[in-house]
């Protein structure tokens, strides 16, 4: 039995909740197959994915059918939509009427707002049957590299998280992240899987209709990116009444030892829980947990494995790491490590390239209790508002159109370094580009970028982290 | 530097617009005014103020116009 079997709850129990009222578990799954009735098994669904009633019906029913729904934000950009077509060639798309995704396509179906409409693909390659899902690797630069996510992938990672947040049908999360985000994929999952119920909204925690849905729904809990929480403090999250509140998450990034404390103090004051957990899309969402009841004395972790799954560290030599604090790449295996990657149509009909082990490419250490720690990355990208951002995807977008850069940062804060002026122009185009708010970036111009013998720039020399 | 000029900046710096596209400008209204621009932007005013707003305020400040009557609460005089 799967969570998109939508069987662990009464059909009149409410799994989802809207402003506009409840949808219960029958209906849901009444409105599920009435999608799924028009699509086949295999074929491929570009989803624009918004937190509405009528998204989350369509990826169950695609679930349930054996469709393959291929993630997009909501109101990506018409030429990230474009690229995912060329790439993938979807039988369908599944987007909010009005969307730039179905300009030109044959409406089939609609159901509340949403719309299916054929697109003109021909007869392609069949999709692997243990695939899923699709779910993009970064949602800012227009990568159309994917993560291949199987059935038990989505099955195994709902009743894990279910499982150690100790999930009940009393439960109700509140959504505060895009549903075309695996954090926010597995908070509907493990709902599902536990019968327990989502409140929807499209509004941000900046506005008074969250903060509305969130009373009057009497959520249990939400989840956050190290983003998220800086606007709950700067909202003084600390003084909020919110007596439904049973625990809070957080991943995405590191939320920094200080900030988690005072989140795990804040939330306990308030009589709730806080999970620091650490996850990669690679790994359908979640890899490991810190048990609320140790917030506070291991704050700064991302805690231990999550059930079914195990964490060691490698050194260079793929020797394995026995001694606490010497650190190592993490390497997790479990049940939930997805398929690999694609990058177009024909990747699809691939089976398992990972057998259950993920190279996290993030440096961590355990302590003498064997909770982890993460202490770098291996790789170059930068974790932005909670988004993967590849620096060198960014500098290829930069210099498509004619911007000479280099890209280092840190979390939350990229800079780039323009070379022969252009500053200007890179201020301009890299908001556009990425859909990030301007203040994500700093933008330098320098004369020449220092560079090794062989051309390579050096990063090192740049200044402001990897 | 008066009041009402450090209000404007306030904007002005958070959201990297101009002074003459103040007025009428909502949350939302510009891609910038999302809400990483509106933590920005409501920072950016309770430091040139020297106040700390209410929750109940930074999520009603949705307009270049709302906003000055919410620091009008604080003693703030534009």
């Amino acid at each position: 039995m799967a969570f998109w079997d939508l069987e662990a709850a009464p059909s009149s129990a409410e799994a989802l909740v809207a402003a506009e009222g409840p949808v219960t578990y029958g209906e849901l799954a009444g409105m599920a197959d009435d999608v799924a009735g028009h699509v086949l098994p295999g074929q491929v669904v570009l989803f624009a994915a918004s937190n509405a009633a009528a998204a989350i019906a369509g990826y169950l029913g695609f679930l349930r059918v054996g469709a393959v729904p291929l993630m997009s934000n909501g109101d990506a950009a018409g030429e990230t939509l474009v690229g995912l077509e060329e790439a993938y060639a979807p039988e369908f798309v599944w987007a909010p009427e009005g969307s730039t995704a179905l300009v030109g396509k044959e409406p089939v179906f609609s159901l509340e707002g949403y719309c299916l409409a054929k697109a003109d693909s021909p007869g392609c390659s069949e999709a692997n049957p243990d695939l899923a899902l699709l779910l993009p690797t970064s949602g800012s630069t227009g990568s159309s590299r994917y993560v291949r996510v199987s059935r038990r992938n989505l099955q195994s990672n709902a009743e894990a998280i279910a499982g150690y947040m100790g999930l009940s049908p009393c439960d109700r999360a509140i959504t505060t992240l895009p549903f075309s985000y695996s954090y926010g994929i597995s908070i509907v999952n493990s709902h599902l899987e536990a019968g327990a119920s989502v409140a929807l909204t499209g509004c941000s925690l900046m506005e008074r209709g969250f903060w509305d849905l969130f009373r009057a729904s009497g959520a249990t809990n939400f989840g956050g990116v190290p983003y998220t929480y800086r606007i709950l403090e700067q909202l003084r999250f600390g003084r909020m009444s919110l007596p439904s509140l049973r625990f809070a998450t957080q991943a995405g990034g590191a939320l920094g030892e200080d900030m988690h404390r005072r989140f795990a103090k804040a939330c306990a004051d308030k009589g709730a829980g806080f999970f620091a957990m650490y996850g990669q899309t690679e790994a359908t969402a979640r890899i490991s947990f810190l048990p609320p009841e140790r917030a506070l004395d291991k704050a700064g972790s991302v805690g231990i494995a999550i059930p079914g799954g195990s964490l060691r560290l490698e050194r260079e030599d793929a020797s394995v790491v026995d001694a606490p604090g010497e650190v190592g790449e993490l390497v997790y295996e479990g049940p939930n490590v997805t398929m690999g990657y694609a990058t177009c149509r024909a990747d699809l009909s691939r089976g398992d390239e990972r057998g259950g082990v993920l190279r996290t490419g993030d440096l961590a250490r355990f302590d003498e209790d064997g909770f982890f720690y993460i202490e770098g990355r291996k790789s170059r990208f930068l974790k932005v508002f909670g988004n993967r951002v590849g620096l060198d995807d960014l500098e290829r977008l930069l210099a498509e159109h004619g911007v000479s850069a280099a890209c280092t940062g840190e979390d939350d804060c990229v800079r780039v370094f323009v070379e022969n002026g252009e500053a200007e122009l890179a201020t301009e185009l890299l908001p556009l580009l990425t859909g990030l708010n301007h203040a994500a970036f700093l933008v330098a111009a320098v004369e020449d970028l220092p560079r090794s013998e062989s051309g390579k720039v050096l990063y090192s020399k740049l200044g402001g982290g990897r | 530097m008066e009041n009402m000029d450090k209000y404007e900046n306030a904007f002005v710096e958070a959201l990297g617009v101009g002074r003459a596209d103040l007025a009428g400008l909502e949350y939302q209204g510009i891609p910038a005014w999302d809400s990483v621009g509106h933590m920005q932007l409501v920072a950016a005013v309770e430091d040139a103020f020297d106040i700390m707003m209410d929750t109940d305020d930074i999520i009603d400040f949705s307009s270049f116009e709302k906003g000055k009557e919410i620091v009008a609460k604080y003693e703030v005089e534009l």
